[in-house]
């Protein structure tokens, strides 16, 4: 693979994604919190049809999986060549790093893989009427897939809830450090604005992490 | 001052290596750590076993030359110095220590705590220079270079080539070296010109000798002697997208 890409071409693209994924997360985010400021479910519904129905989201979805695709592979590419590159570790190793999620970005990678793939055979496919069976319901005189239903009953599930709580701290501390290495990554340094890119990451990192974890808490305190 | 010494040996490039325990004694804890290692080898030569063999030079902290992963960091315990300008008063009487070789694929070990760093050697050769005609020695103030620019290449050129970042590193990447070395140059009138080709070919190089991959750890900076900074780094993806999108 370095025959072909460079590192620093591998970082470029994989810092590309990383900041695409980053801006699917807020859109996700903000249509998952229409289920908390409108608990009738009416305008997440709505949502989830527009977005299920429109032909450029139809497209562009191809687009956000071709990100996840890459993202991943480049990930894994370039760990293998890390591991590589020191086959021999050392007895006594000091920790000196300044960004302490950097160094597990594989294994929060791996389990967020592990949730996204979960995440998609309990919603993804059923929204697209592979497995299972979603209630249906009238939006405009049409008939619709009841999308709040299916996730207010998975909500209603102990373990789910919990699991899926754990697995957004994971992807908090994968964001805290992506977020930042990203601009980094890209040659976007600078005196005057690296210390605010870092500091929103963190921000970043945080806000959609509790803004996530709201959704399944007041959908199970709330039944 | 008495320290108990675990050291790796290891006979030979392909021979296998281990941990071998000694002990020093009445060290004074003014001596440097390199003393240290001189009194434990004159003990050694003086039983008829075999020396230490460890990488040193000026001892002052100038030349590169010196390594040693001390206690879990690359020279020792202290910020911003070499192991030569290491010293016995920052172990406490008693304390094991332990001392081991660079570990990286490119850097791999030549005998006990010496390791081949001509790789880095190899990426210099690559592009790590000004090939272009800059005539004779110009007068002091005849190119204006900005006062920031010129700081910032200093700084950057302050890189003695140690290979620190390289062993800090948890990915044996070699990405600071080589930023601090691109950057030196690019920021210079004389080093823009060949700018582009320089930072591809000699990332290419790194890359071919089997370095990992910068993850943005800051490992690097950190363990630094000369406190060469990161943004060397941001600056040469900056320069390699450059180059590569023109």
């Amino acid at each position: 693979m370095s025959k072909f890409y460079s590192s620093v071409t591998k970082k470029i693209w994989m810092s590309f994604m990383g900041l695409f994924l980053m801006t699917f997360l807020v859109v996700h985010l903000s249509i998952n919190l229409l289920l908390v400021f409108d608990p009738t479910k009416n305008l997440f519904n709505e949502a989830s049809h527009f977005m299920g129905t429109n032909p450029f989201i139809q497209l562009f979805q191809w687009v956000l999986f071709a990100g996840f695709v890459v993202h991943i592979i480049l990930g894994l590419i370039l760990q293998i060549e890390n591991w590589v590159a020191r086959p021999k570790g050392y007895r006594l190793k000091a920790i000196s790093e300044d960004s302490f999620f950097s160094k597990y970005m594989i294994h929060t990678g791996v389990i967020i893989f592990i949730f996204l793939s979960i995440h998609f055979v309990n919603f993804f496919l059923v929204a697209k009427g592979f497995i299972g069976e979603i209630p249906k319901i009238q939006i405009d005189g049409k008939t619709a897939d009841d999308m709040g239903a299916l996730v207010i009953a998975l909500f209603q599930m102990p373990y789910y809830v919990v699991g899926y709580l754990i697995a957004l701290m994971i992807l908090g501390f994968h964001l805290d450090h992506g977020f930042q290495s990203a601009f980094q990554s890209l040659g976007l340094n600078h005196p005057k604005y690296t210390p605010f890119i870092k500091g929103f990451g963190h921000f970043f990192a945080v806000l959609i992490t509790l803004a996530f974890m709201s959704i399944p808490l007041f959908i199970y305190f709330s039944k | 001052m008495d320290l108990k010494l675990k050291i790796w040996r290891q006979p030979s490039a392909h021979a296998d290596g281990k941990f071998v325990d000694y002990q020093v004694h009445e060290i004074s804890k003014d001596a440097s750590f390199l003393e240290m290692l001189d009194i434990l080898n004159e003990e050694l030569v003086n039983k008829g076993e075999d020396p230490v063999a460890f990488d040193h030079d000026c001892r002052e902290g100038i030349c590169g030359m010196c390594s040693l992963f001390i206690n879990g960091r690359p020279h020792g315990p202290d910020n911003a110095i070499t192991t030569c300008q290491l010293h016995m008063r920052r172990f406490k009487d008693g304390e094991t220590v332990t001392i081991e070789p660079w570990r990286a694929k490119p850097f791999p070990v030549i005998k006990d705590l010496m390791v081949d760093r001509s790789a880095f050697d190899e990426i210099i050769q690559a592009g790590g220079f000004v090939s272009i005609a800059t005539g004779g020695v110009p007068d002091a103030n005849a190119i204006p270079i900005r006062k920031q620019n010129a700081d910032l290449a200093m700084d950057a050129a302050a890189c003695i080539g140690c290979g620190a970042c390289v062993a800090a590193c948890k990915n044996a990447s070699a990405m600071l070296f080589v930023a601090a070395k691109v950057s030196q140059f690019a920021l210079l009138p004389q080093g823009k010109v060949e700018a582009k080709e320089r930072v591809q070919k000699m990332v290419a190089k790194m890359d071919d000798l089997g370095f990992g991959n910068c993850t943005n750890t800051y490992a690097c900076e950190a363990e630094c002697p000369k406190e060469i900074s990161v943004t060397n780094i941001a600056r040469m993806n900056r320069e390699f997208l450059v180059a590569k999108l023109s």
